[in-house]
């Protein structure tokens, strides 16, 4: 297997470094100064290939934060707004797209 | 059941301080990912799209009234209030904190339970049929040889970083109810000529990529040679297995690229080296393992009471759910009751918390305390008497798992597929969601009779679609899903992988994809009681694959 | 990397020499593979103990004529993943009666100290100096083991029938 920090980096629109989080395997995005958020608004964004390098190579480094890193499509809306860039990261954002079984009792 | 003594207790708190110890260290970032990974991963705890999942081991599908209330447990402490049950007999919790799950391992730990080998290149948990030891046509209770097996293979020294994972199952009938000849190792119960009990052992089955049914390399083998053959097979494949390319490195590979031949010399020059050793079987170990199996004290009872027969008169769906989820049992006056996982318009397989504690309760009530998950994903009351059947059911349809539609259209075998795995490529659950409201006419679905519809959201054929009547496999095309149909696989002892209708249909039209299929097979069938399967093999692909693909 | 026996941390007695260096005299020394097969009978006539390093791709099989005049053999794990050397290590315990110095080399962590030892390794180039600190506590965790290996312990099952009665008495759930 490669590891993401040989694999060349191809970036064909804007893009994200996504990864879960250690402790409780929660979606979370990188940001501009490191940090990681469950909040894909805050994501920093890059839209070539030198900059998605940087990202996911600090990313692969912070393995005691986060978990799998990996380069994510995003779309970027008219306003700005960031939207999953394809069906896996709506899902992995959103949850899964059917309604979890209710439990009374819970 | 099995009952755990303080070994096996013991074994597995020691094991539960040792992950626990680990999850520390990972916290702390002393353990990397990359080291840690393995050691998570033999304890069953997955990192899929949105959190960790946790596997648990259910040796051989069998549960203990205890046990599955813990699991409901599990399910509100720890996760969302539910768990999926899946085609190993094993059970999944998808939303479970790295942080809490020490604690989590340290409650299952106390009613026996444990997730240790449900994951990583080692032998995982090995199966059999859901009715075991109750079944009519069961030469003797295989779960006494998968136990044995089962301890033998637990963190084996030698056998714990294998080439890739390894699945084992255990039969005792003729007529194959637990997928045998899919898995890298099946070992079949059966009489000889001189009517001494052995193994047909047969290897080299399994699914994903590259499909293949199991070999037989030795007809008969004794029960004394059971551990030590078992042992052979596994030093041929620790020390020969692909390590190069993980979609070739399961035993199904190796057998093929050594032949079959070839392979079985290897195993039986290494096994003739070891089978007068250490590993001979003899009557102490199979009694004492058989000695921690209990049976229920049955009670002498008539079939078929005149009660029964007057409560199906008296009830249309009470009746209609005796036809189909009711089986034979080999004790006169008991009944093997089915609890299906697949209400319409449900994810297939799951169960609620409060499902679960309420399940526990009836096992207690009407089964001895004891409950089965069969690799179809539904439940088994194994030992409920013929004159409770009424009741249960009653009690039953109440928490919503007495739909008659067992072994039918809409009792569909679905993986977790892209709502939850980060293997898949397309999503399964939604699909069979639709599959069954398109069949929630039960006397349709009753008028098709047995239709296995099986779907994998990805090649790793988590859902068997191979072997399924009906295969529905996701994949993805353009960032769109899309999904390939097959006909005609079979799961039992006639196994057999299903053959391609054509191209991948869209997510949208898969559903419409099965009517068609279902219309053709109506309008083919020679009579009403000729299976679907049966049709298939009679007339072939094309005129399906003329009535799918004449629109598209 | 910390050469672990005895559950202690210790000096490697043995210099691994290079295939085009000379073996010096009176040293113990670890040689290749390559090297012993090429003229064996000369490098187990060495005048100090001499190892062989054996690479986990071939069969131990092709060793056993040699053991005799072996102090030492080390296995390897390129990756802790690939577990071939268990199997190698057992066949020269348990099939080949190798009694000298039986060590793990290349990537061993503290998760399979328990295996290794169990399958029959008495030696132990730890990766990393924590794990080889902690090597005798962590040997000291596990007291039930199932399956019968060279190593001496009784497994579960043979406990069982030895302490039968009482043991079945005190049956938890």
């Amino acid at each position: 297997m490669t590891s993401p920090l040989q694999q060349k980096v191809k970036v064909n629109g804007p893009v994200v470094v996504t990864a879960n989080r250690v402790g409780d395997g929660a979606v979370v995005y990188r940001r501009a100064d490191g940090a990681w958020t469950t909040d894909l608004a805050e994501a920093r964004v890059a839209t070539d290939a030198t900059t998605a390098g940087a990202l996911i190579a600090a990313a692969v480094a912070d393995d005691l934060r986060a978990v799998g890193p990996y380069i994510a499509p995003v779309q970027v809306a008219r306003d700005g707004a960031l939207e999953p860039g394809n069906l896996r990261e709506i899902i992995r954002r959103l949850g899964p797209s059917i309604a979890l079984p209710q439990s009374a009792g819970n | 059941m099995y009952r755990y003594d303080d070994f096996d207790k013991i074994l597995v708190d020691e094991r539960v301080a040792e992950f626990r110890d680990q999850v520390a260290r990972r916290l702390s970032g002393e353990l990397t990912e990359d080291e840690f990974k393995q050691l998570r991963l033999m304890n069953g705890v997955y990192l899929q799209l949105h959190a960790y999942m946790l596997r648990i081991a259910i040796p051989y599908g069998t549960l203990s009234s205890a046990q599955l209330r813990m699991l409901a447990q599990v399910a509100r402490r720890y996760d969302r209030g539910y768990g999926h049950f899946t085609t190993r007999q094993n059970i999944q919790f998808n939303w479970i904190k790295l942080s809490e799950l020490p604690d989590a391992m340290a409650d299952l730990a106390s009613v026996g339970m444990h997730g240790m080998q449900t994951s990583g290149n080692c032998v995982r948990n090995i199966t059999t049929d859901q009715w075991a030891g109750v079944a009519p046509d069961e030469i003797e209770d295989p779960r006494i040889w998968a136990e044995l097996i089962r301890q033998h293979v637990t963190l084996h020294p030698e056998f714990s970083f294998m080439p890739r994972k390894f699945k084992i199952a255990v039969g005792a009938s003729r007529h194959d109810r637990a997928a045998l000849r899919v898995h890298d190792l099946a070992l079949r119960l059966h009489h000889n000529p001189h009517g001494e009990v052995g193994f047909e052992v047969m290897v080299g089955g399994g699914l994903g990529r590259t499909p293949f049914i199991a070999k037989t390399i030795k007809p008969f083998l004794l029960k004394r040679d059971v551990l030590s053959y078992v042992e052979a097979i596994l030093r041929v494949y620790n020390s020969f297995g692909r390590r190069d390319n993980i979609y070739k490195a399961r035993i199904k590979i190796l057998v093929h690229e050594l032949g079959v031949e070839a392979f079985s010399k290897e195993v039986e020059a290494e096994w003739r080296a070891i089978k007068d050793g250490a590993l001979a079987v003899d009557d102490a170990a199979i009694a004492d393992i058989a000695g921690r199996f209990s049976y229920p004290r049955y009670e002498r009872l008539d079939d078929t009471p005149r009660a029964l027969e007057a409560a199906r008169d008296a009830d249309r769906r009470f009746d209609a759910w005796m036809d189909n989820s009711v089986a034979n049992h080999k004790e006169p006056g008991y009944a093997i009751v089915t609890l299906s996982l697949k209400p319409e318009g449900g994810p297939p397989g799951d169960a609620t918390a409060a499902q679960m504690d309420a399940i526990a309760d009836l096992a207690d009530r009407y089964s001895f305390g004891e409950i089965r998950v069969g690799h179809e994903q539904n439940l088994v009351l194994p030992h409920v008497a013929q004159r409770d059947l009424p009741a249960l059911f009653r009690a039953l349809d109440s928490i919503g798992v007495a739909t008659p539609n067992v072994g039918l259209v809409s009792d569909i075998i679905a993986c977790p597929g892209l709502d939850y795995c980060s293997l898949a490529n397309a999503r399964a659950i939604p699909v069979a969601q639709e599959i069954t409201r398109r069949f929630g006419n039960l006397d349709l679905a009753r008028g098709l009779g047995r239709l296995h519809i099986n779907i994998s959201g990805c090649i790793n054929a988590c859902g068997h679609h191979h072997v399924g009547h009906i295969g529905i496999l996701g994949v993805e095309k353009n960032g769109e899903e899309f999904y390939q149909i097959t006909l005609g696989g079979k799961a039992d002892e006639d196994a057999k992988l299903g053959g391609l209708i054509g191209p991948a249909v869209p997510y949208e039209e898969v559903a419409d994809v099965v009517e068609d299929v279902v219309a053709a097979y109506l309008e083919l069938r020679a009579r009403p009681d000729e299976l679907f399967i049966d049709t298939v093999q009679r007339t072939g692909l094309e005129p399906f694959k003329e009535r799918v693909y004449a629109t598209r | 990397m910390p050469l672990v026996k005895g559950g202690q941390i210790v000096e490697d007695s043995f210099v691994r020499v290079a295939d085009d260096d000379a073996i010096p005299p009176g040293v113990p020394v670890i040689v290749s593979a390559k090297r012993l097969l090429a003229d064996p009978a000369a490098i187990v006539a060495h005048d100090a103990p001499v190892g062989v390093i054996w690479p986990n791709d071939r069969r131990v099989a092709e060793l056993e004529p040699w053991l005799p005049g072996l102090a030492m053999v080390g296995l390897v794990f390129p990756t802790f993943r690939d577990g071939r050397a268990y199997t190698q290590a057992r066949l020269l315990r348990e099939r080949f009666g190798f009694r000298g110095e039986l060590r793990a080399t290349g990537q061993v962590l503290r998760d399979q100290f328990v295996f290794l030892a169990r399958a029959g390794f008495d030696a132990f180039e730890v990766k990393k100096p924590e794990d080889a600190r902690v090597f005798a506590s962590v040997m000291g965790r596990y007291s039930v083991f199932y399956q019968p290996t060279a190593d001496g312990r009784v497994p579960a099952l043979r406990r069982r029938l030895r302490e039968a009665p009482a043991a079945r008495a005190r049956e938890a759930v």
